[in-house]
């Protein structure tokens, strides 16, 4: 095994007992990404300068004897995170110039934890996609099939790990951003509770939904991730003042006695067969280590997507009102007057999903619209997070198949939203409800495709996600395998 | 046919709170341009708001002082626009769940009490400021005014005349300035005002299509613009036409009101609950911690003056203009124990002498405990009201004690009936002639012994003693 293709947990080891320095490490991965990126495209920004120098003084801490969780280790991030001095696009036009003059809350955890700075993923413009198509920076491929989209938006964060051009990633999560691309790659993430992790410097897509999250190779990965970036924000207001927990400590609990909903909403007509199989075949294992599956209803999944579709479009359109030429970022050049200043920065600054979206947002908005639409879609929402609420009296997690389908293949979908937007039918509820939910590799199609496994918990209940992860991921006699790059 | 006028206020006041409302810059105002800046103020990506609690107590304040009812939830949302002095593309407010409504004030109107409705108060956030340059043409973007708080305060439409308006303006002004959660200031713009007018025939019930009114940056331009206005609806109808719904802007120069946008161009604003900020709770027990903290207000403190102290009500109305200016009449009274002749002093001497330096009287040096000593010692005969006046012009302007003053300057009332007696005799002896003008009957040359009496005592001699002494001694 090579250094770059380790997990968190074995390079702490190695690099506390002396095994391996950080600064080999940090070579390791970039050799990789020197080897793999031109084919995958991953990273819209790489920081290897500043990640070698970052690794000598991370080796120098490790010999003072203060090695923290992640001294040493590189890890990614999502290019919507703000990182002071570097450069964060969003993966748009509009934002190719932007040089953030601060770090993102959990950036800041991340350097306070050691973390090594490897680079900025790319992504689905503003996290608006499911495929990775829409960044203005180009498409990134899967490491499993380069003709295929790695899902999205964090695509670049679950390519990163799978490809080993990183240890471990963040990326961003609003209706799915984390989990499917975890599961199209067959990488672990993570989606937490809103309100777990700051959203503090996290650039915004929809602010009711999104959430920061982790993407790792294993789960163990995931729970020492979860510890760093988690906890309480006094400077964002919808940050939940909750105990943290030593996620870790619950990667051996179990699961023996705990009853395991299946929403029967979630095996629909249009499910990939060899997806349903995998899912089914789960249920086996989980019922083998001393669980009851039991059938749950979540009655307003239906409507999910179409609530999803008012409020995100709705919260984006306000949110992306700020760029408009006038401070920073992209200005179209040689404008008359302020009114052709604002139509051609947008015009030019912005792509297609992202127009889309605006649209569709500032017409929910829209006097005379607002009750039909958006209040009626927040009425829906608390709905759906009854259905959740309801469903958890009765079982400890919800478990149900991540993405519809394995990945599809490049352009496949880009001319019909519709269906792009329903690879995250699975996914969308968890952001509804604001609950933790977390994708694991749950075997392959016979294509050789990874598929994804998801479990669904509630408010702050992740712990309970690490312990069904965890056991699911030493029981399920999933042979590992590598993308052949 | 006559008319009658529907008025309602929409007043700005910006609060004086140290910081802004969702960030920790400075609210200061004259400062170097884009100095009370940082990523929040700039609307950067990925930056978020916090609420500054001290708003949200400022806002309670004005809520009782109004006799609003307050809401134990109310919610930011985002009133959504595009402007270059608005970084954000959206400015943060409250709309639906007001946390203040149903409120009122009294308001006097020709010996009148007229109670005029408050709808709703709320909180939220100023924008910037653009500066142009008009040689080399180009725009700047000012962002030390983004977040500085507001509360907007909108009345019932129950002002019927621009009189009113403007009545009811400084009523809400003085309230505010008591409560010291807003300086004031007009020409600032710390405190602005919006007016809705319309007007219907005298009698009927319906409203007319109403005009919005801006830029007025003064009590008399508010009710300047609003008879213009009043006036040029009264003409349109009159002439068979209609009013339009349309937002004007007051011309001061031109003393005229002009069109600035029609209905149809009218904002959407979209609103909705910002998801960035969580509901506001305020528990009843945090209004009672505000309730307490609450001045006696204007209107009540007017009334006790004229029930408690026996001043006039003018005197009352002008000492209670400002509530550091009470404070200070109060305070002598309280030591000296005479409102009316605290209040003269106030009224005359003191407020003409800062009016002629346009000085505030926080400013003065003068403290109110001397002014009690002064009246004190005129009191009991140490000076003459004469030379009071003298000093106390040197107190105001040193700031010295009255009895400093007094000894300096020897200025001690000659109460020595003997010592008097001599000079008398002495002025009345170099003076025959006069003295046979007297005893011929020509009582007015008795002024002239005064004023020879006082020019040798140099004032100082007590006038009730020399007018005594004088009688009996021309007399003979
Ligand atoms: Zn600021």
């Amino acid at each position: 095994m090579e250094l770059h293709q380790l997990t968190i947990h074995e390079l702490q080891k190695k690099l506390r007992g002396g095994d391996t320095t950080s600064v080999d490490v940090v070579e390791s991965v970039i050799r990789r990404i020197d080897a793999v990126e031109d084919r995958i495209h991953s990273y819209i920004t790489l920081m290897k300068d500043s990640a070698r120098e970052e690794a000598r003084r991370a080796d120098e801490e490790i010999r003072k004897g203060n090695a923290r969780p992640l001294t040493g280790i590189p890890i990614a991030v999502k290019d919507l995170i703000c990182t002071k001095g570097i450069r964060t696009t969003c993966g748009s036009k509009i934002l190719s110039n932007f040089i953030p003059p601060y770090d993102a809350t959990v950036v800041e955890k991340l350097r306070d934890a050691g973390a090594v700075f490897i680079g900025k993923t790319n992504m689905d413009e503003f996290a608006m996609g499911s495929s990775t198509e829409t960044s203005h920076f180009g498409v990134t491929r899967n490491p499993w099939d380069l003709d295929r989209i790695p899902g999205g938006s964090s695509g670049g964060s679950a390519t990163a790990v799978a490809a080993d051009e990183c240890i471990a990633s963040l990326g961003s999560d609003t209706g799915g951003s984390i989990r499917q691309p975890a599961a199209l790659c067959d990488v672990v993430g993570m989606k937490p509770t809103y309100g777990r992790v700051s959203r503090y410097g996290l650039v915004a897509f929809a602010s009711s939904l999104d959430q920061i999250g982790p993407f790792t190779k294993d789960v163990e990965d995931c729970a020492i991730l979860l510890n760093v970036i988690s906890g309480y924000d006094p400077r964002e207001s919808t940050s939940v003042q909750v105990e943290v927990p030593d996620f870790t400590s619950f990667l051996s609990e179990g699961i023996e006695g705990w009853t395991v909903g299946i929403p029967k909403e979630y095996f629909i007509e249009g499910i990939d067969p060899e997806v349903e199989a995998a899912v089914r075949k789960a249920i086996g294992v989980i019922e083998g280590l001393g669980a009851r599956c039991v059938d749950v209803s979540l009655p307003h999944t239906e409507y999910c997507l179409a609530v999803y579709y008012i409020i995100a479009p709705a919260e984006a359109s306000s949110n992306l009102a700020r760029y408009d030429g006038v401070k920073y970022g992209y200005r179209s050049k040689d404008c008359r007057d302020l009114m052709e200043m604002y139509k051609r920065t947008r015009s030019e600054g912005f792509g297609m999903e992202v127009k889309r979206r605006i649209m569709l947002g500032t017409y929910a908005l829209s006097s005379g619209y607002y009750d039909a639409y958006y209040k009626k879609a927040s009425q829906v929402r608390a709905l759906i997070k009854r259905d959740f609420d309801e469903a958890f009296q009765s079982c400890d997690v919800i478990m149900t198949p991540t993405s519809p389908t394995p990945a599809f293949r490049i352009g496949e979908k880009m001319d019909d939203p519709l269906q792009m937007y329903l690879s995250d039918i699975f996914t969308i509820s968890t952001n509804l409800a604001g609950i933790p939910g977390v994708s694991v590799p749950c075997g392959y199609t016979a294509g050789g495709l990874p598929i994804g496994l998801q479990f669904l918990a509630a408010h702050f209940a992740e712990e309970k996600l690490i312990r069904i992860a965890s056991a699911y991921e030493k029981h399920s006699k999933i042979e590992k395998r590598r993308p052949n790059l | 046919m006559e008319y009658e006028a529907v008025i309602g206020l929409e007043v700005h006041a910006q609060l004086l709170t140290d910081s802004k409302i969702f960030c920790g810059c400075s609210t200061r105002f004259g400062a170097a341009p884009n100095a009370n800046a940082c990523p929040i103020c700039l609307g950067m990506p990925g930056v978020l708001p916090v609420l500054n609690r001290k708003v949200v107590e400022f806002m309670m304040k004005m809520a009782l002082a109004t006799n609003c009812s307050i809401n134990g939830q109310n919610v930011f949302a985002r009133k959504n626009y595009f402007y270059p002095d608005l970084p954000k593309g959206y400015q943060i407010s409250q709309y639906a769940q007001p946390p203040a409504e149903h409120g009122h004030i009294d308001i006097e109107i020709n010996g009148d009490k007229k109670r005029i409705g408050i709808t709703r108060i709320h909180m939220e956030e100023d924008a910037g400021k653009l500066v142009h340059d008009e040689v080399n043409p180009s725009s700047y973007v000012d962002v030390n005014r983004c977040g500085v708080p507001l509360i907007e305060i909108v009345s019932e439409p129950d002002l019927r005349s621009a009189e009113e308006a403007a009545t009811y303006l400084r009523r809400l002004h003085e309230i505010l300035v008591y409560l010291e959660i807003c300086d004031g200031n007009m020409q600032e713009g710390s405190f602005r005002c919006d007016a809705n007018v319309s007007i219907r025939p005298k009698g009927t019930e319906p409203f007319g299509t109403r005009a919005e009114l801006k830029n007025m940056n003064s009590f008399r331009n508010v009710q300047r613009a609003l008879e213009y206005e009043i006036k040029r609806q009264q003409y349109i109808l009159e002439g068979g036409g209609q009013v339009i719904q349309e937002t004007r802007l007051w011309d001061d120069s031109q003393g005229v009101t002009l069109s600035m946008r029609g209905k149809e161009e009218a904002h959407d604003y979209r609103y909705f609950p910002d998801p960035d900020l969580v509901p506001i709770e305020i528990s009843d027990g945090w209004i009672e911690d505000v309730r307490k903290t609450l001045p006696e207000l204007p209107l009540e403190k007017r009334e006790r003056f004229i029930r408690d102290h026996g001043i006039p009500t003018y005197d009352a109305g002008v000492l209670t203009s400002n509530r550091a200016l009470a404070d200070y009449y109060e305070e002598a009274v309280r030591l000296c124990g005479k409102p009316k002749i605290v209040s003269n002093w106030v009224m005359g001497d003191l407020l003409r002498f800062l009016n002629e330096e346009k000085r505030d009287i926080r400013e003065c040096i003068l403290k109110p405990s001397d002014l009690a000593e002064m009246i004190n010692l005129i009191e009991n005969r140490t000076i003459s009201g004469k030379i009071a006046k003298e000093v106390f012009e040197d107190m105001y302007r040193t700031g010295k004690a009255p009895r400093r003053i007094i000894d300096e300057k020897g200025l001690v009332q000659i109460t020595d009936e003997e010592a008097l007696k001599k000079t008398i005799g002495e002025i009345i002896t170099a003076n025959p002639a006069q003295l046979e003008q007297y005893r011929a009957g020509k009582e007015k040359v008795f002024g002239f012994f005064v004023g020879q009496v006082m020019k040798v005592t140099k004032g100082k001699a007590n006038p009730a003693l020399v007018n005594e002494l004088l009688k009996k001694m021309l007399a003979g």
